[in-house]
């Protein structure tokens, strides 16, 4: 990459700068902690747009490691009764856990589709394991897991080494928007790395960049845990965010909202998960507010509807469309 | 004595379950690799076909062994012509399409019937053994999961219907040249993999309950199952049942529930960990 920051990113970055400054003058507290959780998931986004749509990892977990974020946070949080090391171990803990799965599935080279179906497993025996932590024989130090009830009224997050100094909504959107645009402008000063062209070479081609002496496994390994990692920073802002979290970070539901980010916005782009993200979950909240059809039904259409008609996904698809019209310029990579 | 009877048949339920619940997904992804996520919400439609047609008067048996198979047959026909036709050999996103479809099936299911728990008692009451009693259902259970393995490898190793299917899986375009229809073929296929699910998810609601989220809970168990077994339809779902089933009845039986699922997942992974392919990837190869 040159040393010029391509324009796409140039325009995100702005965009999301704008609206970190612009929005808590506009909107109410109701509506800023609504885009608080917005931010919030579309890190979250950002996470599997990584793995999937660059490290090419089918990965149907991510919220397993949204979840352990969010429950390391809370377990930390009351047992220290202040959020700093919570924090960081709601990134450490995803991780950790990420590299250990990771291992036994690509040092095990398990295909794409195993990966998916195996990940996708984890999540759903988290859940089921969560869901079954009732009662106070499960409990890690002071704090009770309570199963499928979850664990209320958690510490929300501080200024770190100031246990007193707690943040209001104002700062916590603005903690959250900075997160978001430090996980994009980072994530994509990876892919420019030579770690990140070796990552999406391998997605492009995996035998020939083994042949070319790269390991392989090593490489979507690290994809993987960074992947978990940023994953348990989103399930941290998210349980801050509600000072609550249940097993529900873990099910299918989650789950698939997650996918369904990645593939309405498009693969391949950091910017597509973001844009799913939000016109997914603005219509998931809209759709929670009315009677007349099932959220899920509306969503599993949504799902079908993309994959059989615009697989690439929003912003690819459109990029497409814009670099006909121009001719042809190359689109893949720039947003 | 009495206990170890009583613990040996838990153990024998808890693998006639998971032969149960991973049969059809088998013969779906082990036939035409497709990856059916839809497959949990195929056992839950079968629950309430179950459930339904007893509340209407139908016999409870005729319920779970003849509606709630016919139903989600049916179902899955339509789903493979309407949707995964369209998505042969693009793996990904055949996966993802089922999703879609599984998300639909719980959202429809909870529009009609409510996102509560519904039931059937079980029939045939228990019988006693020893200080303990157990129930005859789940006896009969496991009778059915073996019943259906026999059946399947019947009808795969020596019925014509068998043979061609095989053939088309194995060379479609052969299967074609010798006058077979190769959709035709997999539609059949497909249908009687999700009647099979249909069945499973008919027989369990009386054990289990069922409700629109059911899915969920079965769809991780059978998809290790199946992927833990390998290219052997049968003889792998039969060795990966039986080992997670009895980790898994022995994990619960001794500590909890809890535990037992996690031991369950872990020598999934293990085990993927030593034989990538599965175990019929390494062992018992060239069996149905």
């Amino acid at each position: 990459m040159s040393r010029r920051w391509p324009p796409g990113i140039v325009l995100t970055v702005v965009a999301m700068l704008m609206i970190a400054v612009g929005v808590p003058q506009l909107v109410d507290e109701f509506g800023l902690l609504q885009l608080t959780v917005f931010g919030a998931m579309c890190i979250l986004a950002l996470s599997l747009g990584f793995v999937w749509g660059y490290g090419g990892i089918l990965c149907f977990g991510q919220s397993a490691f949204f979840g352990l974020g969010a429950y390391a946070y809370a377990v930390a949080a009351i047992n220290a009764g202040e959020s700093t090391l919570a924090a960081v171990l709601a990134v450490v803990v995803p991780a950790v856990f990420a590299a250990l799965l990771g291992y036994f599935m690509f040092y095990g080279r398990l295909s794409d589709v195993y990966l998916g179906v195996i990940t996708l497993s984890v999540t759903l025996i988290f859940f089921n394991l969560m869901n079954s932590t009732a009662g106070d024989t499960y409990r890690i130090g002071k704090a009770r897991l309570n199963g499928f009830n979850g664990m209320p009224s958690l510490p929300t997050l501080n200024v770190p080494g100031l246990p007193g100094r707690l943040l209001d909504p104002t700062e916590t959107f603005y903690l959250v928007m900075a997160v978001l645009v430090i996980v994009y402008v980072g994530l994509h000063v990876l892919l420019a790395s030579h770690f990140g062209r070796v990552v999406v070479a391998i997605r492009e081609n995996e035998a020939r960049c083994e042949l070319l002496g790269y390991d392989v496994r090593l490489y979507k390994l690290l994809v993987f845990t960074i992947g978990g990692g940023i994953a348990g920073l989103a399930g941290c802002l998210f349980a801050d965010w509600g000072a609550f979290v249940s097993p529900n970070v873990f099910s299918l539901t989650m789950t698939s909202q997650i996918i369904i980010w990645v593939i309405v916005g498009g693969l391949g782009t950091l910017v597509g998960p973001i844009i799913g993200c939000l016109i997914m979950q603005y219509l998931a909240t809209t759709l929670g507010t009315q009677q007349l059809a099932n959220t899920n039904l509306i969503f599993g259409i949504i799902f079908l509807a993309f994959v059989l008609l615009v697989p690439r996904g929003i912003v690819p698809s459109l990029l497409r469309l814009g670099a006909g019209a121009v001719g042809g310029a190359r689109v893949r990579n720039s947003a | 004595m009495d206990l170890a009877v009583v613990l040996m048949l838990e153990i024998l339920n808890g693998i006639a379950t998971l032969v149960l619940i991973s049969v059809g997904l088998a013969i779906i992804f082990g036939m035409m690799r497709v990856i059916n996520l839809a497959h949990g919400e195929f056992l839950m439609l079968g629950g309430y076909a179950a459930i339904v047609a007893t509340n209407h008067g139908v016999n409870i048996w005729v319920a779970m062994l003849v509606v709630a198979p016919l139903v989600v047959g049916v179902i899955g026909v339509i789903a493979e012509r309407l949707i995964i036709r369209v998505l042969y050999g693009r793996m990904i996103d055949t996966l993802l399409a089922t999703w879609g479809l599984s998300l639909f099936f719980i959202g429809i299911v909870t529009t009609i019937f409510g996102n509560t728990v519904a039931g059937i008692g079980a029939p045939l009451g228990s019988v006693g053994v020893g200080r303990y009693s157990i129930s005859l259902y789940r006896l009969v259970l496991v009778g059915i999961a073996a019943a259906i393995l026999v059946v399947i490898f019947v009808a795969l190793r020596w019925t014509r219907l068998g043979l061609v299917a095989r053939g088309t899986m194995e060379n479609p375009n052969m299967a074609a040249a010798l006058g077979v229809s190769p959709p035709r073929v997999y539609a059949t296929t497909f249908g009687i993999g999700a009647a099979l699910t249909g069945l499973a998810g008919g027989l369990l609601a009386p054990v289990s309950g069922v409700l629109p989220t059911v899915g969920a809970a079965y769809v991780a168990k059978a998809f290790i199952t199946v992927i833990s077994g390998g290219t052997a339809i049968l003889a792998g779902t039969a060795a990966a049942s039986t080992l997670f089933g009895s980790v898994n009845q022995m994990l619960t039986y001794f500590t909890t529930p809890v535990i037992g699922e996690a031991g369950l997942l872990a020598a999934a992974i293990l085990l993927l960990r030593v034989l990538p392919h599965g175990i019929t990837g390494k062992l018992f190869r060239g069996s149905l």
